[in-house]
């Protein structure tokens, strides 16, 4: 699944304008990662793109850290 | 209540000649085009294949690669010629009281671009609504100020205005009014445009309303020339920043001059042709030289609209001639647009930016272009389709003097 982390830092990475080795599991994407709400959805709308998945509206809201982010993505991928 | 004089203290612009005022302004002098090939599509099957677009200009050395991502070229080019306008002004961001400072920016037509490239995929991707979160604040044309003043905490009014070509000379007009009336102390204006696409070149060649001199397109924007065949697009902004007159000499200011008197406008002849005998415009005139309380015969120097299109030159010729009878003929007159192109709404700011400390005003008329009488206004011989002797070349920025009728 260290596949899925690494993709993942990028894109945040790129989107946010931060430092890829910043991006951790703990780190909170708004008090951390300098996050706002559009950023947010359009970082979801990213992860879906890149992974081909759909992300439910209830698992979105549940998305505080990049570790959420993770474990939600993993779900939906093993899901597929 | 006794009004307020306002001057202006500040100026930025992003041209097809120039991506800064100094840039800019030495372009003009040199009579630099603009007009390049389409590079922003494919214009391949387009009436219309070139353009006046901004060059070389790196984007990220003045904005943050994540705050592009939510701005329209539109927005983009507005906020880097407000940054050296407001870097000119010498205004200190620290003292200022930023209640008192507002934002209101012109444009024709805001985050076209953007707006289109999303229906694009929307549609190539059949029909799946996945829209971007950051689409509209690209789109919608109010961010343009809304972007400035969240980036300097400027709390003053806020908006844009749009009135097709003369969207920045509107929020110019606004800024002068708020600011003669003493609503703010210093108010950022200007105007800006970023639609070199697709759609408004398509849309534009419908109405016939672009050049399609594709094989001499450098001489394409020839504004009063017997030959003219339509307007050339450009993009760009341009920044003024006005002031209280009181407030820019409590701080030391350097004035490049005073705005004195607005005039505004509307035809009611069609709903993209000009009257054709320049009536409203000819009445702006007057009211603008009733307002700042300048007799016709002061008046020396007028930065023409002179997009090149038939109509719309002629109509303008008319209207000068008919404002200023006699002293039509002693006027100095000519139009940025044969360099840079018309940027729409953008298009009063980028003309406006500079006439307040114009070199060229101090030079003897250039007689030699005089004798070619290839520009001629007033003389209105743009009525005639005589052939042409000589190729039409691109001029310096000089003043032109008009010959009598």
């Amino acid at each position: 699944m260290s596949e899925i982390l690494e993709k993942v830092q990028t894109i945040i990475a790129d989107k946010l304008s931060v430092n890829p080795a910043d991006v951790t599991p703990e780190k909170s994407f708004s008090d951390d990662l300098g996050a706002d709400s559009l950023d947010t959805a359009e970082l979801v709308l990213d992860f879906e793109n890149a992974f081909g998945i759909k992300m439910p509206q209830e698992e979105m809201e549940n998305i505080i850290t990049v570790g959420d982010a993770i474990n939600a993505i993993e779900k939906l991928v093993a899901e597929k | 209540m006794e009004l307020q004089r306002v001057v202006i203290t500040g100026m930025g612009a992003v041209t097809p000649i120039g991506n800064n005022v100094d840039e800019y302004w030495a372009a003009l002098l040199k009579g630099v085009s603009g007009v390049g090939p389409i590079t922003h599509f494919n214009p391949e099957k387009f009436d219309t294949r070139f353009a006046c677009e901004v060059k070389n200009l790196n984007i990220t050395d003045f904005i943050p690669k994540k705050s592009l991502q939510r701005m329209d070229p539109c927005a983009q080019f507005a906020m880097v010629s407000t940054m050296e306008a407001l870097q000119d002004s010498g205004l200190d961001l620290e003292q200022v009281n930023k209640e008192r400072v507002g934002v209101i920016i012109g444009s024709g037509i805001g985050g076209f671009t953007s707006m289109m490239d999303s229906a694009i995929a929307f549609v190539e991707s059949n029909r799946i609504p996945r829209f971007s979160p950051y689409l509209l604040i690209k789109v919608l044309g109010d961010v343009i100020s809304g972007h400035i003043s969240l980036k300097y905490g400027f709390e003053g009014p806020n908006y844009i205005t749009s009135a097709a070509c003369a969207s920045a000379a509107n929020a110019i007009g606004d800024a002068f009014h708020l600011l003669q009336l003493g609503k703010a102390d210093v108010i950022i204006t200007g105007g800006t445009e970023a639609s070199v696409n697709e759609t408004a070149i398509g849309g534009f060649n419908a109405m016939h309303a672009l050049s399609t001199r594709n094989d001499d397109y450098v001489h394409a924007s020839r504004p009063f020339d017997r030959d003219r065949d339509g307007f050339v697009m450009g993009e760009g902004a341009a920044t003024l920043i006005l002031e209280r007159l009181d407030h820019a000499l409590a701080r030391g200011a350097r004035i490049y001059g005073e705005l004195c008197g607005i005039g505004m406008t509307a035809d009611t002849y069609h709903i993209t042709a000009p009257a054709p005998d320049g009536h409203s415009a000819s009445a702006s005139m007057r009211l603008a030289m009733q307002d700042g309380g300048i007799r016709p015969e002061e008046v020396d120097y007028i930065n023409m609209h002179g997009t090149s299109t038939p109509q719309g030159d002629l109509a303008e010729c008319i209207a000068i001639q008919n404002t200023f009878g006699d002293h039509a003929s002693r006027l100095l007159l000519n139009s940025t647009k044969s360099m840079t192109g018309h940027l729409l709404g953008a298009g009063p700011a980028i003309d406006r930016g500079h006439p307040q400390v114009h070199p060229a005003q101090h030079r003897p008329p250039d007689h030699q272009h005089r004798a070619s009488g290839r520009t001629h206004p007033a003389r209105l011989e743009l009525l005639h389709r005589r052939p042409r002797t000589t190729p039409y070349q691109h001029r310096p920025l000089q003043l032109l003097r008009v010959r009598r009728p």
